[in-house]
């Protein structure tokens, strides 16, 4: 018998009973749609968020005053016990490190803004005119912090749009002077809405110069200094670049923190991935299920057609003959459940996206091989108990049975 | 040289602790051409002698010489082999794969040995040619009549030109005249050279034969070698 000969066979076999074949398929290809709908699902999720960090402003070092970092009791930390601060001069030099295009410092301080008798209360983040690029923020009206010196403070600031909406309501704001704290501030420019970012809402922020901050709270320190690298691969090297420069500074010691945003984004990137892997897990155990169903009903159909096999097996046809049929036919089954839940878990992969468009719910194409190939597997595997049991049936007997 | 030699068959049925003998102490030898009837009471035999005939049976002591050859210790591919090409067999109850068209059914010992497409198909219509089923070629066998599922089954049994047809009570399920047609059938395959071997229970067909082997209790009773008097 030629394998073109089985196939055939095995093809009129499994469609010569449709009710069979297809709840057989069906349930296979549940199982397939389900590892393909949950994984596009996780991995949807994981795209979510790690987009949603990406806009924050991409390829982010981010340097806080202070040593986190769990060193031992060795000498230098004996003699600074308290951190030196992290001035605006250590922020100008961070920029001569090469693979860095940006820098924003960040000053920050609670007061109140007040404008033709309203006032309110508002967080003031001093800044530099970099700030907006990296952060990737649209203006709504006016222009953002000038670029110029660092130690210039000059009487600007830039509002958020609910701060602004809230202060003047339908006035124009641009050109008008508002008292932040102690000081008068000439209003330049209002934020575009950015919605929440981590925490602080900016919608919610007074922007000034970074030098303006640190007069209104009489401080050197700065909160942070966010450096943008040239490239997601240059994150690395940049933050080592950043460290030298740093500890050059500090007479060879490091007293700064610096955090990528690679290894926050990292670190959710590895809990969302180990969720999609689970519901996979879980979707490949229906797929197992399925498995189990093709097993029985193969062997349903081996006692069925027992006639046939004895029939077959008096016309001349080896064990090896009918083992091979009946492991096609059941080769073929779940390869039709597969490709049928292929096809389905697309279909469901396309509605959740139609139903989310935020979520890029596509299916990874690990999560699809694997799901075809653990229904192949499944399939032929509980397909050769049933196989073999008709290879070995008695003749005779089979014959007799009708 | 008999084609066909069985010399002290024996064939036990183990049913709990009782045994049932449903051959004993059989030999007998049928030459080539010959046409053989196998008669006796239900019970006594005859089709678990044409199934080890056929060997789709072992027997349990006894050898059984087919031409010229001791096929009882043949491996089960090796017997399929010889049934695949030397034996065709006919049923009472016809045999034919429910899902699969009359000249698919006949086509089967073709396509499971092996031969290529453009040739079954030749022969496959030369079959449905020869035993008048064209008109039926693409019919399912529920779709066909007791004479012609039983002329399927026979073209099917002959396709693969055997040395010897095994026919279980080939009219059983028939009435008289399509019975009748499906004797004529056999005896003109036996005309053309082909062993043929039947168990009937009619002995209007069994007159028929040159030669009847009459079974009793696994044993062969009588051996009539002249066509019986009407
Ligand atoms: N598989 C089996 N297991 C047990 N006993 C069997 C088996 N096959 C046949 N027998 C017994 O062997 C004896 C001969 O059976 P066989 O089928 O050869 O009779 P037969 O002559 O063909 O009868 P009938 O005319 O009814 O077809 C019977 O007693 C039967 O019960
Ligand atoms: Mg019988």
């Amino acid at each position: 018998m030629t394998p073109a000969d089985t196939l055939r066979f095995a093809t009129r076999a499994a469609t010569g009973y449709p009710l069979r074949t297809a709840l057989m398929v069906l349930a296979m290809s549940i199982g397939v749609a389900a590892v393909v709908v949950l994984t596009a699902l996780g991995d949807g999720a994981r795209r979510y968020v790690v987009n949603e960090f990406s806009a924050l402003g991409s390829n982010l070092v981010i340097v806080l005053p202070g040593r986190t970092a769990t060193g031992g009791l060795g000498l230098g930390n004996l003699i600074t016990s308290t951190p030196r601060d992290l001035t605006v001069r250590d922020a100008e030099a961070l920029l001569r490190a090469p693979l860095v295009t940006r820098m924003a410092p960040l000053s920050v301080g609670n007061s109140e803004i007040a404008w033709g008798g309203r006032l309110r209360e508002a967080m003031v983040v001093g800044t530099s005119g970099d700030y907006v690029d990296i952060r990737a923020f649209r203006m709504a009206e006016g222009s953002f912090l000038p670029r110029e010196d660092l130690g210039r403070a000059a009487a600007v600031a830039v509002l958020g749009t609910k701060l602004r909406e809230e202060l003047f309501g339908s006035d124009p704001a641009v050109g008008r002077m508002v008292r932040v704290g102690d000081r008068r501030l000439r209003v330049i420019g209002v934020l575009g809405k950015t919605g929440q970012g981590l925490g602080m809402n900016t919608d919610e922020l007074v922007f000034v110069p970074v030098a303006t901050a640190q007069a209104m709270f009489n401080t050197n320190n700065l909160f942070r200094i966010i450096v943008e690298a040239r490239s997601r691969e240059a994150i690395g090297p940049a933050k080592q670049q950043l460290e030298d420069i740093m500890r050059l500074r500090r007479e060879g010691e490091l007293d700064v923190t610096l955090i990528t945003q690679d290894a926050v984004l990292g670190t959710f990137d590895r809990i969302l991935g180990a969720l999609t892997m689970a519901v996979a897990g879980i979707a490949a155990i229906s797929l197992a299920v399925a498995g189990i169903l093709v097993m029985n009903v193969m062997l349903v159909a081996v006692t069925q057609r027992t006639a046939e096999i004895g029939l077959l097996k008096a016309l001349g046809a080896t064990g090896r003959n009918i083992r091979l049929a009946f492991l096609t036919e059941a080769a073929l089954l779940s390869l039709a459940g597969a490709f049928t839940g292929f096809a389905l878990g697309h279909l469901g992969a396309w509605g959740l996206r139609l139903a989310f468009p935020v979520l890029p719910a596509w299916p990874p194409d690990w999560a699809v091989f694997a799901g075809i190939g653990t229904a192949l597997t499944t399939g032929i595997l509980f397909g050769v108990m049933p196989a073999r049991r008709a290879a070995r049936l008695d003749p005779v007997q089979a014959l007799s049975r009708r | 040289m008999a084609q066909i030699e069985l010399s002290g068959i024996e064939r036990v049925f183990k049913l709990g602790d009782s045994e049932v003998h449903a051959l004993q102490e059989l030999s007998v030898s049928i030459e080539r051409g010959e046409y053989v009837a196998v008669m006796g009471p239900s019970g006594s035999g005859k089709s678990t002698l044409l199934n080890l005939l056929g060997l789709l049976d072992r027997p349990n002591a006894g050898t059984y010489r087919l031409e010229g050859r001791d096929v009882t210790t043949l491996s089960p591919d090796e017997q399929a082999e010889v049934r695949r090409t030397r034996i065709g067999f006919v049923f009472q109850s016809f045999h034919l794969v429910p899902r699969l068209t009359a000249a698919e059914n006949i086509a089967l010992p073709l396509m499971l040995a092996g031969i290529p497409p453009v040739e079954r198909h030749t022969r496959v219509a030369q079959a449905l040619q020869d035993f008048g089923l064209e008109p039926r070629a693409g019919h399912r066998p529920e779709e066909l009549s007791g004479g012609q599922r039983q002329r399927v089954a026979i073209a099917r049994a002959t396709i693969m030109r055997p040395a010897v047809i095994l026919a279980d009570e080939p009219t059983g399920n028939l009435d008289r005249s399509t019975g009748q047609d499906v004797t004529h059938l056999l005896e003109e395959l036996n005309a053309s050279g082909v062993t043929l071997i039947v168990v009937t229970h009619d002995p209007v067909m069994g007159g028929r034969a040159r030669r009847r082997l009459m079974m009793e209790d696994g044993r062969l009773l009588q051996d009539v070698r002249e066509p019986a008097p009407a």
